[in-house]
């Protein structure tokens, strides 16, 4: 039924799933419902504080203009329920005797103490997967930390790792800690659904966001555990080995482009830019001269490092990030951009699949380019992606309150009145 | 032996009696077989003796002597996953494979996209000897369009994606991420995605191939960003550690050498739990009028930052944290690497696994951030060892004869 409710019939058409998350856990419902489950964010009276995290459309602060909102809220449904009150909790057992999936993204005990926890839900429905999603997991000595995006990413040892050498280690600009931990959830999901179908048993998981952090790190840990020696952050540069580094980012005429000089079986992308920076008029006899085909990952010195970042600094100096990108493309040189907004809008590949989904928000009167499908199937074919534009607050109760759980009208105004829904 | 039905066990790990053939290699797709090995999925991994695995010839090495079997960095990676040699150009290694692909319910990949046709394993291929079959395809740029053959490495994709521009100080050039950061993002969605193709093919008995882009994939994480600039038209870009909900909002100095304390104070609540905690009298700088409001603490940024740094440069950050979330204050040490095996938490949850390896001996893997009540993963075996299930996988799982397998051997296809 929710398959045909949307019209579309994507992966995981058949499921539906109850998504209680905020601005903690909305990836995980969004993963889910790109996939095609039919997903109904449960928000309470007034919204999701989601819902307060700019940018804005238009600059303008309000629920409905979340620009973050929109891009984890897109493709749900959403009701609204007060589970502080009875007729909430109750709405919601209705709701999870026909779900699949419950995700929530309170603090741990919280459910709990509304007596919503696991126990009581599994009583309700037995094939009920639920999936926690919190900074540091239910239970141990962090789980009731307060946690932010830069607590988060310093204890899940990305930070340290990230920034220049003699500064204090940097986050992205952008929180991706609760990400992390979001698209974990999904993929929780799916194993323990996986478990579901052939057992008929449902499950609980406890998903950690440090943990999902902790590991993004490569082989950091392996270094402190193999080595005993503690890896430390690059700054523009990336270690190959010992004392060695080479510059990965680039200041060019307008922005920054990436390029790592490399010998051995890509010599030949290094001697291309040699050759173009000839052409250009620089003296790079000396650099002509190494010999760049014999030279193993990791044997760049920093005296060759030095005498190079000149020269090459002054070439890229020189040119624009386009000309530069193009010019490698047909050149053969391992050159990309360090690519900003504005190049993602109008990436040729990007444009040639299709990626960005226009979708439709008539009440502001403007359609909007989504990033979109992070799957397609091997022929190009939609087999996930974006339908339905994000939801108003509650813009879903009188489809799912009346149309699926029988409620009069009477009661949904009663349940209005006492801010229920 | 041909794929049989997926074994209905409770109370077993949940993808008990799931076949992968797994030709992932380097890090995003070893990463994506490792959670389904964890959670019980017999993953065999197809290697090359001529062309092994980038993270085979990786440091750090056991006793820093490189070998094919001594790297930590693959043997994390591979736990809980068989490994067999193919030589793919041999003229007999497809029918090889193709017999393989009979036995198992998916198959994954992240080569440049074409690699698997050029060996004629492509998913139309593979669906003649089993229709059911799933596959699953990752690249930089996904399967078709002008940069679908686009090479690349690790720190290629946080520039082209926009991480890394979102990343460093704002008078300062941008950095890149840590590592091959896009790598440790796309497996979750991969996952997620690889068990629906799994579910659907249970349901209507169809294969099916999925094509995932990592920059597509990674887009997801910054999609904010990307609707900012086409509704808006903002560029948005690297502002540091700062936030534009909270001040103070950074990484502040500890006692120690290079020690930090990560911090943000986003409400009423944090500020004056902070204020509480430098100042306990209730007096001194931090109850400078220019101080009590978010608004007032953003227009005196930096002054407020230098103060700060200055009374958390003596306290040791573990100590700090603690003291500052007992005033209910956000705040975490900056782990380090060494920090990471020591943190509580971490502990608390068995963050590291300790597998006990052939050629490198005990060595340290990070278990999988979920805990399942009833059917939780174990990492169990340690990585392969090059050609180490060679004959297990083709004599017991898929029934080669001892004849076949000793010709197959002398023709030099298992190498």
């Amino acid at each position: 039924m929710p398959g045909a409710q949307t019209g579309i019939d994507f992966l995981l058409a058949p499921y539906r799933v109850l998504d209680l998350t905020d601005e903690r856990g909305l990836l995980a419902g969004k993963i889910l419902a790109d996939l095609g489950a039919d997903v109904l964010q449960i928000e309470p009276p007034g919204g999701s504080p989601a819902r307060n995290i700019g940018p804005f459309h238009g600059d303008d602060p309000l629920p409905e203009k979340s620009l973050f909102w929109w891009a984890y809220a897109a493709n749900k449904r959403s009701i609204t329920l007060d589970l502080e009150q009875k007729d909430g909790r109750a709405l919601l057992e209705k709701l999870v005797a026909e779900a699949d999936f419950l995700i929530e993204s309170f603090s741990p005990g919280y459910l709990d103490g509304l007596g919503l926890g696991y126990q009581h839900l599994a009583e309700v429905n037995p094939k009920l997967v639920m999936v926690s999603i919190t900074p540091f997991g239910q239970d141990g000595p962090y789980s009731n930390y307060q946690a932010t995006d830069i607590v988060g990413m310093a204890l899940g040892g990305f930070m340290y790792l990230t920034g220049d050498d003699d500064r204090a280690p940097v986050r992205i600009s952008f929180p991706h800690f609760y990400l992390h931990g979001g698209a974990a959830g999904a993929a929780a999901a799916m194993l323990a659904h996986t478990h579901r179908v052939t057992s008929g048993q449902g499950q609980y998981v406890d998903v950690s966001c440090q943990q999902a952090v902790a590991k993004t790190l490569a082989h950091a840990p392996q270094i402190w555990d193999i080595e005993g020696s503690v890896l430390k952050r690059q700054g523009v540069y990336r270690q190959t080995s010992g004392e060695n580094r080479v510059r990965i980012n680039w200041p060019c005429k307008d922005g920054y482009v990436n390029y790592m000089v490399q010998g051995g079986s890509v010599s030949y992308s290094t001697r291309a830019l040699l050759s173009w920076m000839g052409e250009d008029g620089l003296d790079i006899t000396e650099l002509e001269a190494v010999d760049w085909e014999e030279m193993g990952y990791g044997a760049i010195t920093p005296e060759l490092m030095e005498q190079l970042g000149g020269p090459l600094g002054d070439f890229f100096k020189g040119h624009t990030r386009a000309e530069l990108v193009e010019g490698s493309l047909d050149r053969r040189i391992l050159l990309f951009p360090v690519a900003t907004p504005s190049d993602l809008q109008d990436h040729p590949q990007l444009e040639a699949r299709r990626y960005f989904k226009e979708l439709d928000h008539p009440e502001l009167g403007v359609a909007v380019r989504y990033p979109g499908a992070f799957i397609k199937s091997g022929d190009g074919g939609d087999i996930a992606g974006l339908y339905r534009r994000p939801p108003l607050i509650g813009e879903h109760n009188l489809e799912i309150f009346q149309g699926e759980l029988g409620l009069s009208t009477p009661e949904l105004e009663s349940l209005k009145r006492s801010g229920v829904i | 032996m041909t794929a049989g039905p997926e074994r209905p066990i409770a109370g077993e790990k949940p993808l008990e009696g799931i076949n992968v053939l797994d030709f992932c290699w380097v890090a995003v797709g070893p990463m994506t077989t490792k959670y389904l090995g964890e959670y019980g999925a017999t993953v065999v991994r197809v290697e090359s003796v001529k062309r092994p695995d980038v993270l085979r010839r990786a440091a750090p090495y056991k006793d820093g002597i490189s070998g094919i079997n001594r790297s930590a960095y693959f043997a994390s990676y591979n736990a809980n996953k068989m490994g067999i040699t193919v030589d793919m150009r041999h003229p007999r290694a497809r029918e090889l494979m193709l017999r393989m692909a009979k036995w198992a319910h998916l198959v994954t990949e992240n080569f440049t996209p074409g690699t698997m046709e050029s060996w004629g394993l492509g998913f139309d291929q593979l669906k003649e000897v089993n229709p059911g079959i799933v596959m699953f395809s990752t690249s930089m740029m996904g399967r078709g369009g002008p940069m679908e053959r686009q090479p690349g490495f690790g720190p290629v994709l946080s520039s082209l994606v926009g991480l890394t521009n979102l990343t460093g100080w704002p008078d300062r050039d941008p950095v890149n991420p840590y590592g091959a950061y896009t790598d440790f993002i796309v497996p979750r969605f991969a996952v997620a995605a690889i068990l629906a193709g799994l579910d659907r093919r249970r349901r209507t008995g169809e294969g099916i191939h999925i094509d995932m882009s990592q920059l597509e994939t990674t887009l997801h994480f910054s999609a904010p960003v990307l609707l900012d600039y086409a509704v808006n038209g903002r560029e948005q870009s690297r502002m540091g550690n700062r936030d534009s909900g909270a001040a103070p909002h950074g990484v502040f100095p500890c006692a120690g050498d290079d020690r930090w304390i990560a911090l943000g104070c986003f409400s009423d609540g944090h500020w004056e739990g902070l204020q509480r905690t430098i100042a306990p009298d209730g007096s001194g700088w931090p109850y400078n009028p220019n101080f009590t409001t978010l608004l007032s603490r953003k227009a005196n940024e930096d002054e407020l930052e230098r103060l700060l740094a200055n009374w958390t440069s003596s306290w040791e950050a573990g100590a700090l944290m603690e003291t500052l979330q007992s005033s209910g204050v956000p705040a975490g040490m900056v782990n380090d690497c060494r920090d990471l095996f020591d943190d509580a938490q971490l502990q608390h949850r068995g963050h590291f696994q300790w597998l006990d390896h052939p050629e490198i001996g005990p060595y340290a893997t990070d278990a999988s951030e979920m805990v399942f009540s009833l059917t939780p993963g174990s990492l169990d075996t340690p990585a392969p060892l090059l050609g180490e299930y060679n004959s297990h996988v083709l004599k017991d799982l898929i029934g080669l004869s001892d004849e076949e397998y000793e010709s197959l051997e002398e023709d030099g296809v298992l190498e």
